[in-house]
This record gives C-alpha cells, structure tokens and sequence, in this order.
C-alpha cells in the first residue's frame, strides 16, 4: 500500500532540509571572514609572511565555503514562494522589504567584492585589497542582521497592524529592532566566530599531528585559542540572557525546552529524561530542585508556566528538549576546551606535536562542534515556535502551499541526495587541503638557512 | 503624485532590469558553462578564469529580481513560484551545481577535477534550459495547457543558444590565441540555431496569446513598433558579421559581439514588457493588484534609490579591474 504523507509535513521538511543545509555555511563565513580580515591586517603590519601563508591557506576555503552559502541561499529565496506562499501573501508587507535590504546593502556587496579579494590581489593595491576583504566582512555581517530581524521579528513580532488577515506595518523601527533581536544577533553572530574558531583550530591541530604543519599553522591555531577562551564564556552569558528574553515572550518555548509540564514555583531543572508527550512527564528524569526557577526568574521560588498553560498551542516537547542539552553541552564543552587550549598554547609557545598530543586530538574532533550546536540551536529556536509560524498571530498550516505530496516528496529526495553528495564534497575537500605540506614550512629556520644558501650562491 | 500609481510601476521596472541584466550576465558565464566540454583541459582553466571574479555577483541579479517579486508583487510571487514549482526546483539544483562545481574543480583534487567539469557543465545547462521552461511558461500566462506547454518547450531550446552565444561573445572578449578561434568557431555554429529560435519564437508567441496579438498587430500600435524587430534583425546581421569577419575578429573588435546581443536582449525585453505591461502575470493580475502597501514599497524604494547607484558604481568597478584577457586564476 503506498504511503500517503502529508505535504504539510513534507513542505515543512523540505524547509527545514534547505534552511539546515544553508546556515552551515554562512555560520562559517561570517566568521572566518573578519578572521581574514585579521590575518591580513596582521601581514600588513608585521610584514610577517606566515600571516599572508595563513590567510592564502584560508581564503581557499572560506571560497568554497561562500559558494555553497550562496547557492544554498538562491535556494532559499524561492522557498517561501515554493512552499510558504501564504506567508508572503499575509506578511509580505513586513518580510517583503527586510529581504530586499538584505539584498541590496548585502548580498551585491559580499558578492561583488569576493571577486577582488579572490582573484585581485596582483590587480590592486594592499590598501584596495584590504578594504575589498573588509566590506564582504561587512557584508556577510549586514546579511545575518536583515535575516535575523526577520526571523526575529516572526518570534516576537511588534510594530504591526493587521487588517483583513493582512499585516502592515506601523513602525519600521519597532519591526526591525524586535525585543529579541538584539540577543538573536548576538548570539548567532558570537555563534559563527566560535564555529570558525573551532573550525580553524581543529584543521590545524589536525595538519599538526600529519606533521605538514608550519609555523603559520600554530599561528592560526593560537588566534583560535584565543578567540574560543573569551567568546565561548561570552557565548553562554549571551545565551543566558537570551533565554531570560525568550521567557518573557515566548513561555511556551522556554516550557518545551525545560520538560516543565505543569505550572509551579521553585520549578526543579531536569539536566536528562525522555519527555513522554501522551502521558505529559519525562521519565528518567535528573532533576536539580528549583534550579529551573532560580536560572530563569532568578528567584529559588519563582513561578514557572508549564505546558499545561498553552493546550493546542504548545511546540512539540522532545525535539526542542533535546536540541537545547546538544546546543548546551557543546556550548560547555567549548568553554572548557577554549580555555584548556588557550592555557597550552600561549603558556610557552610550545609548538610541538609530541608534546601536545592530546590538545590536537581534542581540537580535532571539535572541528565541526559549531555546526552541531548552531543547528540545534536553530531547532530549538524554530520549533519551539510552532505551531504558529509569526509567533500567537499567524499559523504555519494557514500558509503553505498545495503542492502533491508526490511532487514535494520528489524534489525533497532529490534536494536531500544532493545535500548529502555537497556536504560530504566539502568535508573531503577540506582534509584534502589540509594533507598538502602547508607553505610556511619554508619559514621555519632549517628552511630559510638552505634558502639563504641557495640565493647566497646564485646571487654571488 | 500618486504613489500608489507610481510605486508599483518603478518596482516592475526596477524589476525587469534586474532579470534583463541577469540574462545578460549570468548568461554568458551559463554559456560558458555549456561550452566547457568542448574545450582542452587547459583551456577549461581559462574558460573558468574568464568567468571566475564575476560569476557570483552575476547570479546575485536573480535574487533581486525574485526579490523584488516577492517584496513589490506578493500576490504575484506566490502565484508564480507554485505554478512553475518543478522547473524552478531544477533550475536551482542546477544553480547549485554549477556554482559550487566551479570551486571544488581546482580544489579537491586532480583525480576529481573531470567529474567536477562535467557536472559544472551540467549543472549549466540544466539551469537554462529551466530558465527557458519558466520564461515560456510565465509568457504564456503560467496556463500549463499544451499549447503553452509546447511553446515552453520551445523557448526551453531558445535561451540555452542565446546563453552559448552570449559566451562564445564574452570568451572573444576575454581570452586569445587557440581558445578565441575556438570561440569564434562555436560563435558560428550556434549563431544559425539562435536565429531560428528567435524567428519561431517571434511566430509562435502572437498565436500562442491573442491578448499578445491583438496588442501587437492592431493598428496604429504595428507601425509605431516596427523599429523594434527591424533594430533586431540588424543587430543579428551585425552578430553574423563580426563573427564571419576576420578583420574585425583580429584588430580586438570581437566585443562587438557581445554588444549586438546586449542589444537584442535589450529589445526582446522591451517587447516582452510591452507584451505583458500592465499585468504581471499574463490574464490574471495587473502590477497594481498584485502590488503590496505602499507604505511598505516606499521603504523598500528609499533603499532601492540609494543602493542601486552603489551597486552599479562598484560592479563597474570590479569590471575594470579584471578588464583585459583572462590568465589562470589564482588565489595569490
Ligand atoms: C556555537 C553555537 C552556539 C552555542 C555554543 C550556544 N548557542 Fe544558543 N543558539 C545558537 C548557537 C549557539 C544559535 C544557532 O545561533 C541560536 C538559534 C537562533 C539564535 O538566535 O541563536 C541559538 C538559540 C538559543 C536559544 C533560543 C532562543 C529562542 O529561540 O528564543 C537559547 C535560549 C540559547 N541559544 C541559549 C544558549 C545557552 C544558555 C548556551 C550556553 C551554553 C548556548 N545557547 C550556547
Ligand atoms: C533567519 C532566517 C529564518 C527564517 C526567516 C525562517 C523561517 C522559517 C519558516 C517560514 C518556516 C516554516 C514554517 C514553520 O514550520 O514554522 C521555518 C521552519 C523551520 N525552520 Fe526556520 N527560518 C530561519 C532560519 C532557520 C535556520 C537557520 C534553521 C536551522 C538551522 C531553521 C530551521 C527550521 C526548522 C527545523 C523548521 C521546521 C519547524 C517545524 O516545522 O517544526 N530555520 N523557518
Ligand atoms: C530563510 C532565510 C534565508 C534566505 C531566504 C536566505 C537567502 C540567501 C541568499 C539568496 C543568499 C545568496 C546571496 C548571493 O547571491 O550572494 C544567501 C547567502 C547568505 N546568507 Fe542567507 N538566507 C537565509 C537565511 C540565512 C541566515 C539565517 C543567515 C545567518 C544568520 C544567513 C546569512 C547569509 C550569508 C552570510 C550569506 C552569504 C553567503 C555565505 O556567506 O555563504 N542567511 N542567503
């Protein structure tokens, strides 16, 4: 018997499946970007060539990485109308122009000026070039800005009027600086340099322990240190507070992600269970008394909503439960491991893989830990909005289209065998990039003596 | 003045000039793309240099004329984007492709390098001939009958020759030696089957809509539009010429190629607007009725007025730095 699914559920996926595959690659950009932006600046001011070795190394990547960001977001401007054409019928006077700044001030910008810091380094000056690297920098931030007052706006949605079914908007200001976009920025823009930090330091720990490291190579490693031991901390202050917003409007949400099902005071926190929604308990639940209440209301005996409150309009509890402990534990992990690494690799510059053998193998396996937390961040972020779509206003059955689920399961399978083809493209490439001996090795000082040697002869 | 009027109508121009400039550019870098199997490995390399700086800029055209129909026409977009669901979806596996084929080519590897290539030019050609699909659908008033159909079918063929030539165009203006004859070569054999493409088209489209045809052949209306298909042809007369003439093609006059397509783009999309104005969809919705508050549009034009000048300021810029013929890319 064939099986009939849903298209609703399958339009729904197919979302999920695209947005999903899309954000891995602008969280790493966003990021690495300003890190070049970085390297260079630090070349142009040392004059030291393993920064311009470092940021040749990188750029490489971040180009592959900004291709597959940008196809996957050409993919993701025709979803709406592919699969959400009620919402841009309902809420296009609010998306509508977002998306377009998002276009005009971002997208040329980044675009444009790839080409220059790519391709045009022996076509114009350092200075050119620098602020060519600069403004996609730029670019890439100005693209999450308008995306994330987007989505932001759709969790807590203010400065609207609603007529007819139709939103319109009162105050432009009040749309784009929503009361959860401030701590929406800056978590996910804290989100992407900690991705690329783990990103750049797992890959070099892992060129160090082939042994095709050069001295760039624990360069780029000790920025990553760096950059993981304070934004890591920082990311969970950010988090904390972010979460302390999200209480204030959206309790469903926070309900769904604490497994608290009844409404109490001094609410315990439940670290791990398995929340059960037909009998409304998580079983095997570890509890801490009133720590829940204490984090969230700041008072051991504050009062939490429960799930019970929000009957009919409360997200699916386990998918959120669970995605919020993934984005957690790993926010945890990387203070510990920012910290720990920052500690060996400043402490005396000690740049050996011998010595450093358990920091390379642990900096290696947090390679893609960014992308892990940041997708089930996004998870817990957007299906604990549901089942409205703008958040108490607009549900998301009431937008989609009506495509057979013939149709939707077909180009679901195709996009998802696609993904899946790109995704492991990409993580080979990059270890095949990462075995080629790494170009600083001719600094290190065997290398520049036989150097000097050979044009000492030449020269004379 | 009426904004209400006025905000709708800048919107579909503004619109039309984004896909118009999109044709035009990304459709050299398609073209090029669909070229590629023919080419030696080495001069694959140049090919894809020739291309390389802008090719990313170029697709981003499409995304503001999408944009612009989902932030100006709303009604319109959803519209739109259901009815022609499965040929947008493949175009953009397509798009996906080809553009992240282009960077994997010179970065995973020798050994993967061919498939890389090949799916780089497949990935091209699976994108235009989507791109034909839903032109011809969208012109036809998105009605899915089999007239409609065939006709769709039609233009499908049609704006892949129009993209090859668009890159045999661009590789006169950008490469030299063995490549350019090349080019040249590939001009000439596509130059035919374009014409006759465009010949039917411009047959087919009148009989395929009445409301196309009355718009057309109605008097006075014909005779005020004749110079629109007599500047055409001349500009096809001159494609042929520069082609087939060796003087020009050796004295670095080849970039009259590439102009004489601008302008017949430029012309097929006049008429195209003419064909359609005032509606956006052909038969079903006018730009005023599909168009979103105005409120909304006039916050989307103060930006579109400030940054559109920005952008072609910077992507001429961007032109002329990598002005002159094109040398293996490299990142340093
Ligand atoms: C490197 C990635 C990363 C890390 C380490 C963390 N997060 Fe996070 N988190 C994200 C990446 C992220 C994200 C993907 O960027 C989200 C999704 C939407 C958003 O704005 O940020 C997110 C959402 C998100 C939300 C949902 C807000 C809402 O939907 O209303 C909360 C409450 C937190 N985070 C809290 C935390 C806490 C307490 C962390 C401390 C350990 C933490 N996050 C670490
Ligand atoms: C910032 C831009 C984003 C916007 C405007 C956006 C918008 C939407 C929309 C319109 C839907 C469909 C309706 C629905 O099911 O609620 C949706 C669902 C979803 N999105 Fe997002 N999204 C964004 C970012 C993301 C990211 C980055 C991810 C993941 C990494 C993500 C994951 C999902 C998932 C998993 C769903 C399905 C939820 C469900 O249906 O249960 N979203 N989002
Ligand atoms: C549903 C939501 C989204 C849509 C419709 C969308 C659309 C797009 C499009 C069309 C592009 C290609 C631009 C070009 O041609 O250069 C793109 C790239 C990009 N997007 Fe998205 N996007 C979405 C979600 C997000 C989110 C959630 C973020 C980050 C917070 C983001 C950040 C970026 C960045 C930085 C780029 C530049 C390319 C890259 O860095 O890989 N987008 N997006």
């Amino acid at each position: 018997m064939p099986v009939e699914f849903d298209p609703f559920l399958l339009a729904r996926l197919q979302f999920a499946a695209n947005i999903s595959f899309h954000i891995l690659f602008p969280t790493i950009t966003i990021g690495l970007c300003w890190v070049l932006f970085y390297f260079r600046l630090r070349y142009t001011f040392s004059g030291d060539k393993a920064w311009e070795y470092a940021y040749f190394f990188w750029v490489k990547i971040f180009a592959l990485s900004f291709a597959l960001g940008v196809v996957s977001g050409i993919t993701m401007s025709f979803q709406f109308g592919t699969n959400w054409p009620g919402f841009m019928e309902r809420a296009g006077n609010i998306a509508g122009p977002l998306l377009g700044y998002e276009v005009l001030t971002a997208f040329f910008l980044e675009a444009s000026f790839l080409g220059i810091m790519l391709f045009g380094k022996d076509r114009v000056s350092n200075r050119t070039h620098l602020i060519a690297t600069a403004l996609v920098a730029v670019g890439t931030s100005f693209s999450a800005f308008w995306i994330l007052s987007l989505n932001s706006w759709m969790q807590t949605p203010t400065g609207y009027r609603i007529e007819d079914g139709v939103f319109f908007v009162e105050s432009w200001w009040e749309v784009i600086f929503n009361p959860s976009f401030p701590y929406r920025f800056a978590h996910m823009f804290t989100a992407s340099l900690l991705t690329a930090a783990f990103l750049i330091m797992g890959i070099s720990a892992w060129r160090a322990m082939r042994g095709v490291d050069g001295p760039a190579t624990w360069k780029v490693m000790r920025t990553g240190a760096l950059m993981a031991a304070v934004l890591a901390p920082l990311q969970v202050f950010i988090g904390d507070l972010h979460g302390l917003n999200t209480l204030e409007h959206q309790p469903a949400k926070i309900a769904a992600m604490e497994g608290i099902w009844e409404t109490e005071k001094g609410a315990p926190l439940t670290l791990f269970g398995f929340p059960d929604e037909e009998e409304k308990t998580t079983h095997m639940a570890i509890k801490v008394p009133k720590l829940a209440s204490f984090i969230l209301t700041h008072e051991w005996d504050g009062e939490v909503l429960g799930l019970n409150e929000f009957e009919g309009e409360a997200p699916p509890v386990a998918p959120v439960f669970w995605a919020f402990r993934v984005m957690v534990g790993i926010g945890m992990l990387m203070v510990l491991v920012g910290w720990w690494s920052a500690w060996r690799l400043f402490r005396n510059r000690d740049e050996n893989r011998d010595t450093q053998t358990w920091l390379l193998r642990a900096l290696s396996v947090m390679t893609f830990s960014g992308w892990v937390a940041v997708l089930a961040g996004w998870y817990v972020t957007e299906i604990g909005r549901q089942p409205w779509i703008v958040d108490g206003l607009l549900r998301t059955s009431e937008v989609v289209a009506d495509h057979s689920s013939a149709t939707v399961a077909g180009t679901l399978f195709g996009y998802v065998l696609l993904y899946l083809f790109l995704l492991v493209s990409y993580i080979a490439t990059l270890r095949y990039m990462a075995t080629k001996p790494a170009r600083s090795l001719t600094l290190t000082p065997q290398q520049r003596a036989m150097n000097d040697a050979e044009t000492a002869e030449g020269g004379a | 003045m009426d904004l209400g009027y006025w905000l709708p109508l800048f919107f579909a121009g503004a619109m039309g000039l984004a896909l118009l400039i999109y044709v035009i550019l990304d459709g050299y870098d398609l073209g090029i793309g669909m070229l590629l199997p023919f080419a030696s490995d080495d001069e694959k390399d140049v090919m894809v240099a020739a291309i390389g700086p802008f090719w990313d800029a170029n697709e981003t055209w499409i995304v503001l004329g999408v944009g612009i129909l989902l932030i100006a026409f709303p009604q319109a977009h959803s519209i739109v984007l259901t009815s022609l669901y499965l040929p947008v979806t493949l175009m953009l596996m397509g798009l996906i492709l080809r553009g992240v084929a282009f960077d994997f080519r010179v970065k995973a590897g020798d050994k993967h390098k061919a498939k890389w290539n090949r799916l780089f030019a497949f990935g091209s050609l699976v994108a235009s001939l989507c791109q034909g699909w839903m032109l011809g659908a969208f012109v036809t008033g998105l009605t899915g009958d089999a007239t409609s159909t065939l006709f769709a079918a039609l233009i499908a063929l049609a704006l892949p020759a129009l993209y090859i030539m668009l890159g045999a165009a661009w590789l006169l203006i950008k490469t030299e030696g063995e490549l350019f004859n090349k080019a040249v070569r590939w001009g000439r054999m596509a130059v035919l089957p374009m014409g006759g493409f465009l010949l039917l088209i411009s047959i087919a489209t009148p009989l395929v809509s009445s409301a196309i045809a009355d718009k057309w052949f109605t008097l006075p209306n014909a005779i005020g539009l004749m110079p629109i298909p007599i500047a055409t042809a001349l500009a096809y007369a001159g494609l042929i010429w520069v082609f087939n003439s060796k003087q020009i093609l050796h004295n670095g006059y080849g970039w009259l190629a590439f102009v004489a397509l601008m302008v017949m783009c430029v012309l097929a999309s006049i008429g195209l607007a003419y064909s359609l104005f005032p509606d956006i969809v052909l038969g079903r919705i006018s730009i005023w009725e599909a168009a979103s508050a105005t409120e909304s549009l006039l916050f989307t034009f103060w930006g579109a007025i400030i940054a559109l000048p920005m952008i072609l300021a910077y992507t001429i810029f961007i032109y002329r730095v990598f002005r002159g013929k094109a040398m293996h890319l490299s990142y340093e």
